[in-house]
This record gives structure tokens, sequence and C-alpha cells, in this order.
């Protein structure tokens, strides 16, 4: 699908504000995202990174004071969370939730029918659903058994962050938010995953990683890096900005954003 | 952008698409009670003298009872003379489905119940009953074939009044409760069931009730003997028109389970639950009762209540036999101002006697929903074990649920659990699935059918789509 903007952008988040429950969060945040880019969102903690997932995905506790958030040229905040999804947005939880009762395989399938059913195509039927998905459980290493298992019911910590890439698999997403999908994992757990997510990258899919550590990115090779700082981006650069700050932390960026701020 | 409270208001505007009247002659008798209106419908009837005796004998045991005040249910007082205690429709009782009128016909199968054997579901044989008679009985030859007497119980009185005779009153006597005294002096028809020895009924038998006429109140007795080793699967199913005014039902069910036998009971009750407000909407007072009478006999009830204003009802086991095993699984959903006070008692009376109680409370809107449960080992019950499950799910902030469950123990061998829960339907879960492209009546439906799933599992295969396609009717416009 083209972008709707001659750029080409994606996601284009313009000096975007945002308040929880009376209290601003987001200062002023500016962000580009075109098609096949990796964006990594680094920072400490309570800067404002998973603030900036819940808003994507449209968490209704969330205001939108000022600035605009453009999907494909259309404005997301108008859109409702499931509107947004079927639009091709996808966030994987940093905390997914349970959902005792419902299997795994029934939920994806509605998650994906409610996707073709947005574009036009014909529901999968249980068996043709059945092998699909399948194929896509081999991307994490997860067997069939586990299909049948409550929606995140009783998941260890590495089984939630898989099943959400397997989610992402499934739906095949345009823009992919993964929200400190890496916390929480082993060491194994965390190859299996940033496996699963360096298989999904594509050039027509554009993906947003949020973490607060490093070491993911030793996997997942990102095109940019972006330190948030106080709800707001302080500084972008390359790859090498992730290395650059797992040796000397995020003190000398908030220092940096510190000094800008008291001059400005 | 909606929160979870602010969707479940909307949920209110539910609609009830069972609300319709048909427009059919009937002959209704005047309203009010006496020993004379006792008479009446028992001569209606063409009953015998033993019979018409057993009525009054629960009529003047009724006049010394007060109604019972102790359920958490709230509706004004009920005037029993303001009731019409028999409705039935003009024209002459049915020899064959040939001869049934077809508006009945044609109504029953509006409500989706084709009296027609080819249309019919196969394998389900269904009685229905319309206000205060039974109208039309299916597959009745293919049944008897095997022995098995299926069909309204006006006739099993007439064709059959050794059995009726045996085991009317025998779980639920006459004098057991206001409304079953009641419903023992007044009773209309209903449906009488008999399985003989050693006979698996290779269908489903089904009783659907239909509530027509104005200002009447239903008062059906169903009756089901299995004898040794047999086995049958029964489901009824109920609705009503939509009426400003309350009306009463008032039914028993009686169920005996001989040494081996086992007798699976299933219930989707959607009666009209009244308007937003709360106006109009039937009275469902109801006593069901199953014994197990003989060695390992088993009996296992599983409800599914979406309608109704209110509902009382505690669809019990007694285990008496030895190694006799009782189930319950109930589904209550209370939306609009619907309340519901219902569970179930398990008295286990025989040596390793087992029951399992799974009950799931929804409640949404103002709906109040209370699970009130007994479980009772008597000293004879060594190695008696209950397990008790009760959950119960709120959909936003104005409506409750209550539990009362009472353990009372006689015997030291005996184990019961009891295991306990309350949660709120997350804004969480409900986001999540929106996260995921599922829309937000979608996801309630699903997130409420998953709390749902260990009693969804328990009823027969047909009914399990209609039980999830009816509690995902009855929770639209609840959260939106």
């Amino acid at each position: 699908m083209a972008s709707a903007n001659k750029e080409g952008f994606m996601l284009e988040i313009r000096n975007l504000f945002v308040t929880v429950d009376g209290k601003e969060i987001l200062k002023g945040i500016n962000l580009t995202v075109k098609p096949g880019q990796v964006h990594s969102i680094m920072g400490p903690n309570g800067s404002g990174k998973s603030t900036l997932a819940q808003v994507l995905a449209g968490r209704s506790s969330y205001e939108v004071t000022r600035g605009e958030i453009l999907f494909d040229g259309q404005d997301l905040t108008e859109m409702a969370p499931d509107e947004r999804a079927r639009a091709g947005v996808f966030m994987a939880f940093q905390y997914p939730v349970e959902i005792p009762g419902v299997s795994n395989l029934e939920f994806l399938k509605a998650a994906l029918n409610a996707q073709r059913e947005e574009q036009g195509k014909e529901e999968l039927d249980a068996m043709e659903f059945l092998t699909f998905v399948r194929e896509k459980t081999k991307l994490v290493k997860m067997n069939e058994e586990f299909l049948k298992r409550s929606v995140n019911a009783g998941f260890s910590g590495g089984e939630k962050k898989r099943h959400e890439i397997l989610q992402m698999a499934v739906l095949e997403p345009r823009l992919a938010i993964l929200d400190e999908t890496d916390s929480g994992l082993d060491i194994d757990a965390l190859r299996i995953v940033s496996e699963g997510i360096n298989a999904l990258r594509s050039p027509e899919r554009a993906m947003v990683i949020i973490t607060h550590y490093q070491r993911l990115l030793n996997y997942v090779q990102p095109d940019f890096v972006h330190v948030l700082v106080d709800g707001c981006i302080a500084r972008s650069g390359g790859k090498e900005l992730a290395l650059e700050l797992e040796e000397k932390g995020y003190s000398w960026v908030e220092a940096e954003l510190a000094g800008a701020r008291a001059k400005s | 952008m909606t929160d979870t409270t602010s969707t479940v208001e909307q949920f209110a505007k539910r609609e009830y698409k069972y609300g319709f009247v048909t427009d059919i002659e009937q002959e209704t008798i005047r309203p009010g009670l006496n020993e004379d209106v006792v008479r009446l419908i028992s001569h209606k009837k063409g009953e015998p003298e033993w019979l018409t005796e057993w009525r009054l004998k629960a009529y003047r045991h009724w006049l010394t009872l007060k109604e019972p005040q102790w359920q958490n249910v709230h509706y004004p007082p009920i005037d029993y003379q303001k009731i019409a205690y028999y409705s039935a429709p003009k024209k002459k009782e049915a020899k064959s489905l040939e001869d049934v009128d077809p508006q009945l016909l044609e109504m029953y199968a509006k409500l989706g119940i084709p009296l027609n054997e080819q249309k019919l579901l196969a394998g389900v044989a269904v009685d229905a009953v319309f206000d205060s008679v039974s109208v039309a009985t299916t597959f009745k030859d293919k049944l008897a074939e095997l022995g098995i007497i299926f069909g309204s119980f006006s006739e099993a009185v007439r064709e059959h009044p050794e059995l009726v005779r045996k085991y009317l009153g025998s779980v639920v006597p006459y004098s057991d409760n206001y409304f079953a005294t009641l419903n023992s002096a007044v009773f209309s028809d209903g449906s009488f069931a008999y399985i003989p020895k050693g006979v698996r009924c290779p269908m489903e038998l089904s009783t659907y009730f239909r509530i027509n006429a104005a200002s009447t109140g239903q008062f059906e007795r169903t009756l089901i003997v299995a004898d040794e080793g047999a086995s049958v699967s029964y489901l009824e199913g109920c609705t009503a028109p939509m009426r400003d005014e309350n009306q009463l039902h008032a039914a028993v069910v009686e169920l005996v389970a001989l040494d081996r036998a086992t007798i699976k009971y299933s219930t989707i009750q959607n009666w009209y639950p009244g308007d937003a407000q709360g106006r109009g909407g039937i009275y469902n007072f109801v006593t069901k009762r199953g014994l197990c009478a003989g060695q390992a006999s088993r009996i296992s009830w599983t409800q599914v209540e979406t309608g109704s204003a209110i509902t009382w009802k505690y669809p019990s086991c007694i285990l008496k036999g030895d190694d006799s095993v009782g189930e319950f699984y109930s589904v209550a959903l209370t939306s609009g101002r619907q309340q519901a006070d219902t569970g179930t008692k398990m008295i286990h009376m025989g040596k390793n006697t087992r029951s399992t109680i799974v009950s799931k409370g929804i409640s949404a809107v103002h709906g109040q929903n209370t699970y009130r449960g007994l479980v009772r080992i008597l000293k004879s019950a060594d190695n008696a074990r209950n397990y008790t499950q009760c959950d119960s799910m709120l959909l936003g902030s104005e409506c409750g649920a209550h539990t009362f469950p009472s353990i009372d123990v006689r015997n030291p061998t005996a184990k019961t659990e009891h295991e306990a829960s309350t949660s709120k339907i997350g804004e969480d879960q409900i986001f999540y699935c929106n996260q995921r492209g599922i829309d937000l009546e979608n996801a309630v439906s699903m997130i409420v059918n998953g709390f749902c799933k260990e009693v969804f599992r328990e009823l027969p295969m047909e009914f399990a789509v209609e039980a999830r396609k009816l509690l995902s009717v009855s929770l639209e416009g609840s959260v939106g």
C-alpha cells in the first residue's frame, strides 16, 4: 500500500503532547517512520516510552492534548483501537492479558478474521486457519498443544512474549510496536523472540521497538535509535547510539536535555 | 473513546426477539383461585379422582403457607386472585402432528422449533407446551418402539396412571414449599418421560415452553423417570411475549434415577426479562429436584439462565443411593433490572456419593445475581465428596454479585472443597482484544463465553451453540 504523503512516511508523529490522569507525560514528540524501517525507542524508566506505545494503540486513558499522529496520512487519534488494529497497527504488550476459557486458537482466529473481513477477504474456516497457524507457530518454536490453552492463562513470562510475536506473525501488521518485549526474558527466550522479530522484518513493514536495555538490539539491528527522556526525544542516531547508551547510561543524555531546556 | 462502565450502560438496549404474541383463540378461565378452580382444572383435564384429591390437598396446604421472604430478590406482592390459572388454544387436542393448528406450528417455527419431524434437528424429540397445554410431541412412535414413554403430562395421567401415581410428588412433595405447593394444586401440563430398564434413549428429549396469554400463570409439571440402567438427556427451552405486567411461572420438575440410571437435564431459560426500566417480565419461581434413588445413579443439571425478571430456583440432587453422583452446572446472566437467586442443593445420604457444583454468575447494567447453595453430608454418607466452584463476573459498576454458600457436614470422612472468585470484566481484557482487531461486542461475548466454558461444554452439542448465541444476544448493547 502506498503512503498518503510525498515523503513516503507510514507514521508521522508531530509535536505530540499526552497526559495521563492530568499529568503530562509526553511533551512534544516528533517521529517519522517509513515502511521497512526499524526504529528503537530507548530511555530510562518513567520517560514515557510505554505511554507512546499505548497512545499509538489507542488506550482510552491516555489523552492527546496537542499535536498529531498520522498513519498513512490518516489521523490515527480519530480511530478506535480495534479500527487501528484492523488497519494494520499492532502492539506487542509489555504485560499480555489473560483471558481464561478462550483458547489461543479461537482468539487468533477471531483476530485474523476480523482483519480479513475489513479487507474484504473471505474468513478462514477452522481447518484453513489451523493449517495457517501451524506454520506460524514454528517461527516462535511453539508446539500445537499450546494453541489449545487459554489466552496467556498460566503462561510463563517467556511464553507470553512468544505468544505476542506469534500474534504478530498471524496478523502480519504494517506497523508493529513492540513494548518492552525483551523484559523478563531469559537468554534462550530472548533469542527465540528476536529470531521471530527478524523473520518478520520486511520492506512493507515498519517496527518501533521500545526497550530499556540494549541487549535486544544485539539480535535485532535497528535502523534508528531514539532516546526518550522526560517525554521528549533527546537524541536520535543510528544503532551505534544504543551501544553508547549501554556504555555510559542515560544520565549524560538527561544532563544534555536539562542543559538545552535551561538555555531556551 | 469508551471506557468499560459507560459501555456497559449502553448494554441495556438489548432486544428480545421472542416477544411477539400469537393471536389465537384461547379458552382462559376467569382469574382467581379457590377449590372450584382447582376442581375445574382437574375436570378439564379429565383426571382421575385421586389426582383431584391430591390437588385439593395441596391447595388446602398452600392456604396455610406464607410466601417466602428470605431470597435476595425484590418484587411487589403478587395478587394470586388476579391470575388466571388455565389457558388453552380453543381447538381440540391434536391426535397427531397433522392435526395441530397451523397457526401454532407457524408460531413454533418462528421460535426456531419446527415441529415438522422432517425439519427437526435430527436426534431431538420435542414436546411443545403452549400456555397450559401440550400441543404436540414429535417422534413419539419412534420412541415407543423402545418402550420409551414421552409426551404430555395429561396424556401420561390417562395412559400410564400407575407410573404417574407412583412417582408424582415422590421427589417434590405437594407440601414442599410455597410455589411448589401452588403448582401441585393448579399445575396444567408439562412433559412426562419414562425410560425403561436398560434403555439408552437414542435422541435428546426436549420440551419447549411458551407462555402466550396475558394475565395467566404457567404452572407446568415435568416428571422424568429413568429405570435401572437407563439413560436420557433432556432439554427444556422457554420464551414468552413482551408484556408490561409480570407473569408468574411456577413450575415443578421431578427426576427419578434408579440403579445405575443417568439423567442429564439441561435448561436454556429465556423467558421475557422485562424492559430496561424493569417493567414486565416473568417471575420464574421454580422447584427442580432429582432423586438418585439407587446404586450409582447419576443426575446432572445444566442450566443457562438468561431470561426472566426474577429467577428463583435451586435444581438439587438427593444422593440417596450409594456411589451416586450429582452435578450442577449453571450460567446465570442478569442484565437490565433482572434479579436471580439461584444455586443448588446437594444432599449426600449414600456412601461414596459425589457431587460437583460449577456456578457462573454474570451481572451487567443493574442486574443482581445471587448464588445460594447447600452441600449437606449426612451421617450415613461415608466418604462423600463435594467440589464447588462459584465464579461471578461483573460488567459495569451498578450491578451486583452475591454468594451464600452453606456447607453442612455430619460425617468425618467427608471431603468438601469450595472455590469462589469475583472478577470485573477487565478493561485490559477488552483493550487486548480490541488491539487485535476484535470489536467491543465480539470481545465481550468472547470473554464472557470463555468465563462460561466449563458449563457450556456440559450442554448437548446442538444446544451449546444455541447457548453461546443466546448469551451474546443477551449482552448485546450492554457493553457498547
